[in-house]
């Protein structure tokens, strides 16, 4: 049996969530106000999520490419995303809201431009 | 020399970042043609052009975007009503009679009278001279807004180790974003018992990336020569002083300053406006009017928010409300001051205009944690509005709405907002 403690992000209150586990299995959340609480501590055990946000250096741009995932991806892709991102060479123009990168890191999500440069 | 050029305009707005295109694209949608907004920067847009993270919008839009892309929302719409909005363009003055000077590299020197001017030139951020820390004056040190510029709008990366100072928003975000484009985030040191920031960011920015945050401690000494080699941190006491023997060393070349922001009223004062010690930022009345009549403020030049979503509501209403003074429809009228109770700091408006027959929404800041408590309203006796919470923080703006029915009840006195605890 293992215990995590995840701080809930929904609201200001930030409760200290309780999420005890058998493997990779929930038998138990506890420390939560309200639903939102449960349901974050629960996704965060099972597989934690995040919208990745990144500049790109874009050759004839002073102004970098600012870009996001079109969703969240798995958090333990980020840094690999982030490499994958690295390795862009990019050239202006680009319009907001062209995919830079799909499918980043094979989690079916592309990376898309936040803005024109 | 050339003469001046004078230009007439109905309403000139300070300022292009959301605060001053929700005002335009308001005062349009409210009939105004002669409208001017004036910015600074060769881009609207304001403070959210570099704010590439994502967060904004959910109230506003019912879905999450990053800066750029709430900015160009406002920018399209503004372009797609055909509002004038002048780049590069450097407000020198802003006159009580309304005369606002302005110089562009293009245009020279403009003076436009104006029938309504509305300020929205927002908050800038708290240097180190304003923090007294001792140590010596070497490259490295930003305030984490400047090196969010750096990063984000000129593909320049600030340094390689970093140390933050201060948790609120801006420095959080920081930590994430110079470890995602490859520097190392050290620690993030904040002097209160508590972060302002929200706790998405402290689970988002801090948490997920293992960089350590010490409340209760501060940068006490700052070393190096030509850059930054290293800072000094220590544990403070419940006064806010070092305590000897505390001391950590962190080896590092760029320092970040998260410690605070400040609206930017050096036009306001120009122009007489009275400005209010606990918000620092304009006194105004429902209408968002300031004490000079015709001028108006909204946006973190008003007060700093924590929520573009909230600046651009607050600036839609002193769109129209410059509308509706242009128009002729806002008369002056008798008002009722709106004042600070227990736990509450810096309410806005701070008057009301006396017979109002609207809701009016009080927004303040809690003077420290309160859980299960109440936000009240009372005028005289009387208890105009209640809202129950189960946390009031101070890195959470509150409001409460007064209804208009309830409002009409208010005494001559005014109305005070407080804090009540339940077991009080």
């Amino acid at each position: 049996m293992t215990e995590r403690v995840i701080t809930c992000i929904n609201c200001p209150m930030g409760c200290r969530v309780t999420v005890r586990l058998e493997g990779s299995e929930i038998v138990d959340v506890s420390g939560y106000t309200c639903k939102r609480g449960d349901t974050y501590a629960r996704q965060e055990c099972v597989e934690p999520l995040r919208m990745v946000t990144a500049v790109i250096p874009v050759e004839g741009s002073v102004c970098p490419l600012s870009v996001k995932t079109a969703s969240p991806i798995p958090k333990a892709k980020i840094a690999e995303a982030m490499r994958a991102l690295g390795d862009l060479r990019l050239t202006a123009p680009i319009t907001a809201g062209t995919a830079v990168l799909k499918n980043v890191c094979g989690t079916g999500v592309d990376v898309i431009a936040t803005r024109t440069v | 020399m050339s003469e001046l050029r004078v230009e007439r305009r109905d309403i000139v707005i300070v300022g292009g970042g959301p605060a001053g295109l929700a005002a335009a694209i308001a005062a349009h949608e409210a009939g105004i043609r002669s409208l001017t907004v004036l910015e600074r920067e060769a881009h609207a847009g304001g403070i959210l052009r570099q704010c590439v993270h994502n967060g904004f919008g959910l109230h506003r839009f019912g879905e999450e975007m990053t800066g750029p892309e709430y900015a160009q929302r406002d920018i399209d719409r503004a372009a797609e009503l055909g509002i004038d909005i002048r780049c590069d363009t450097t407000v020198l003055s802003v006159e009580n009679n309304r005369r606002v000077t302005c110089v562009s590299p293009t245009e020279g020197l403009t003076v436009f009278e104006a029938g309504a001017v509305v300020l929205a030139m927002g908050c800038r951020e708290r240097p180190r001279g304003a923090l007294g820390t001792p140590g010596t004056r070497c490259a490295g040190i930003y305030t984490a807004g400047a090196a969010q510029k750096l990063i984000n709008l000129e593909s320049m990366m600030p340094g390689r180790r970093v140390v933050i100072l201060g948790s609120g928003d801006i420095g959080l975000i920081m930590a994430r974003r110079m470890t995602l484009q490859g520097a190392k985030v050290l620690a993030c040191v904040e002097l209160m018992p508590y972060s302002s920031g929200l706790n998405r960011n402290i689970v988002q920015c801090l948490e997920d990336f293992g960089i350590p945050l010490y409340l209760s401690h501060t940068v006490t000494d700052i070393q190096g020569r030509e850059r930054l080699e290293g800072v000094t941190v220590a544990e403070v006491d419940a006064n806010r002083r070092s305590i000897p023997g505390t001391e950590m060393h962190f080896d590092c070349d760029t320092l970040l300053l998260s410690v605070g922001l400040i609206p930017e009223n050096e036009l306001s004062k120009g122009a007489g406006v009275s400005l209010s010690n606990l918000t620092s930022g304009a006194v105004m009345d429902d209408s968002l009017q300031t004490s000079v009549p015709g001028i108006f403020a909204c946006g973190n030049v008003l007060h700093v928010h924590d929520l573009v979503d909230f600046v651009s509501e607050e600036s839609f209403r002193a769109g129209q409300m410059a509308a509706a003074y242009v128009r002729g429809e806002l008369q002056p009228a008798e008002i009722l001051p709106v004042k600070d109770g227990p736990g509450v700091r810096g309410a806005v408006p701070q008057q009301v205009r006396k017979g109002l027959k609207e809701d009016v929404r009080i927004m303040f800041r809690p003077d420290a944690v309160y859980r299960n408590a109440s936000a009240v309203v009372v005028s005289g006796g009387k208890e105009l509005a209640r809202k129950r919470s189960l946390i009031f923080t101070p890195g959470e703006m509150a409001v409460i709405t007064v209804k208009a029915a309830q409002l009409l009840q208010a005494e001559d006195e005014g109305l005070t907002v407080r804090i009540e605890r339940k077991d009080a």
